[in-house]
């Protein structure tokens, strides 16, 4: 059901763990509904110098995590920003239909970190980061019952 | 090495049956039973010691064997039919049955509340088990029928069916009963105490896919499923599959045969595994301890998901399966783990190992190291994990 990319990637996952003295964490999805996804990054004058993910969900979560952190390493806050779902699954070489959820995690990630680096700086992350996947619909969105 | 741990999805198809199978898929084997000549002749006579093969591995009676495609057409068609012969008998529209069912029952039941039947979904306690009493009081004066899963496919849980059919019947004796015994028959003695209906089916139990029967209590005036050409004593229209059919009775007679030595080989086997197993931290297994399947073995694991084991499973070899949200293709786990009262997020970490005897220890033992170092390095990646600790983090 998995093309070899996600299965390489759940088999070595790439950047496993926190960054040790990150300033931008972000946490997405919830145990209910079996992903959750935490992205921990060091950010440097506005690049991303280091990233690390942990993931608690199926084979797609931990294959979406781990190239959506090779994704955005060493790229610039834009550039991560303009990291869309539809980039990581394409980087999968595709998704099954039911675990696209997975990919959009993954964008929600990257975007939940960069909005805590900037929260943490007294900087309202709305209008550059837009959802910063932290609102009480964002999170009904993964909770189905 | 491979170990193939997934025997509640289906079996490898046993030497018996391959053997019985083989003359009717080559040579002269490919004649219709229905026909006049030798050949078609021979199928209808290998056709009907299947069937008295079944019926003594069974101790029930020929004619009240109907062969199927398999477990879900017979759940079909026993659901179906009951409640249609229930409205032919006054107007008994009431279907009752548990919320731990395979979907070949559950769908099947939605389907019929949708149209005029009235459904009862009972409830089970957290060992996946309803009580005689609580069916019983269930019962209602236009109940049809009653149907129970007789050993669960995900936790492996027993019904004690017997008992419980006998308070409905002493209630009503005109509800029909049946059973859903697809993962009992072969592996443990089944009782017929009380049923009017049994469902089973040949993968389960080193028979070929795609085959099965009801077994329909002799006296029931029960409906036709497939209309046609008068098979299967008018009540299953279609060529028979010969072939098939001598497999799954060859299967179930060599089941029947090895049964006492198979069931506490696999038992001793499974209690191996399951105490392996439960020397992971922070794992608990699900279902019935006492009254079991003998190689069925069901955990629950905190901070890492149920899908991710199945894959770092199937990485070393091991085939196992979860119940977890994800490998079922929805956002939510196991309606059985649900319905036994785990929380989602317990559901979701979930492990169904089914083994037989063939498993041997040194596959048991395998299972076990493979499974202690997958759940572990998975763990180290989960932020429900405290690593340094070796425990679920307090508070997510
Ligand atoms: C309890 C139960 N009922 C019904 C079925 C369906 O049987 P089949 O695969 O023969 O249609 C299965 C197997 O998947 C099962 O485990």
């Amino acid at each position: 059901m998995y093309t070899d990319k996600v299965m390489e990637h759940f088999s070595s996952p790439r950047n496993v763990g926190e960054v040790e003295d990150a300033n931008a964490v972000g946490t997405v999805g919830n145990p209910k509904c079996g992903d959750i996804m935490k992205m921990t990054m060091r950010i440097s004058d506005d690049v991303i110098t280091d990233v690390k993910f942990k993931t608690f969900g199926c084979g797609a979560a931990v294959a979406t995590s781990s190239i959506a952190t090779e994704l955005v390493k060493g790229k610039s806050i834009k550039d991560a920003l303009a990291v869309t779902n539809t980039a990581v699954v394409e980087a999968l070489e595709g998704l099954p239909p039911a675990k696209i959820h997975c990919s959009v995690l993954a964008e929600e990630a990257i975007k939940a970190a960069i909005a805590d680096y900037y929260k943490r700086r007294g900087i309202d992350p709305t209008p550059i980061v837009g959802c910063d996947a932290d609102c009480p619909a964002c999170h009904s969105r993964h909770a189905p019952d | 090495m491979l170990v193939y741990a997934d025997h509640a999805a289906t079996s490898p198809l046993c030497k018996e049956a391959f053997h019985a199978m083989q003359p009717w898929l080559t040579a002269n084997g490919y004649g219709n039973a229905s026909a006049m000549y030798k050949i078609a002749l021979d199928a209808k006579c290998r056709l009907e010691d299947a069937r008295a093969a079944v019926a003594r591995a069974l101790s029930v009676l020929p004619e009240e064997v109907y062969f199927t495609s398999g477990g879900t057409e017979s759940d079909n068609w026993a659901l179906k039919g009951a409640m249609e012969l229930g409205e032919l008998r006054g107007n008994r529209r009431h279907l009752i049955t548990t919320a731990v069912e395979h979907p070949a029952v559950l769908r099947v039941a939605e389907w019929l509340a949708k149209r005029g039947c009235e459904l009862t979904v009972l409830p089970v306690d957290t060992l996946g088990r309803v009580s005689p009493e609580q069916v019983a009081a269930a019962v209602r004066k236009d109940t049809a029928l009653v149907s129970l899963i007789y050993a669960n496919n995900e936790i492996g849980t027993i019904l004690p069916i017997g008992d419980i059919f006998a308070a409905v019947k002493a209630k009503d004796p005109a509800v029909l009963c049946h059973t859903d015994a697809v993962q009992a028959v072969g592996h443990i003695p089944v009782s017929f105490s009380g049923v009017d209906l049994l469902t089973f089916s040949g993968h389960k139990f080193g028979g070929p896919k795609g085959t099965g029967a009801l077994y329909i209590r002799k006296g029931i005036p029960f409906p036709a499923f497939m209309h046609g050409g008068g098979h299967e004593r008018g009540r299953r229209s279609g060529t028979e599959n010969i072939a098939g059919i001598a497999g799954l009775a060859a299967a179930l007679q060599a089941a029947a045969d090895n049964m006492e030595r198979h069931m506490a080989d696999t038992a001793a086997l499974r209690d191996r595994l399951t105490a392996g197993v439960l020397a992971i931290p922070y794992c608990r297994m699900t279902g019935d301890t006492a009254c079991r399947l003998p190689g069925h073995a069901s955990f629950v694991f905190d901070a890492v998901e149920g899908e991710t084991i199945v894959l770092g499973l199937d990485i070393e070899g091991v085939s196992a399966s979860s119940g977890s949200a994800c490998s079922s293709g929805t956002l939510d786990p196991s309606h059985v783990l649900l319905a036994i009262g785990l929380p989602h997020e317990t559901a979701h970490g979930s492990l169904r190992l089914t083994i037989d005897a063939s498993t041997g220890a040194e596959g048991v033992d395998y299972i076990i190291s493979k499974l202690t170092s997958v759940v572990a390095s998975r763990r180290a990646m989960s932020p429900l994990w405290d690593d340094t600790a070796g425990k679920p983090v307090e508070r997510f």
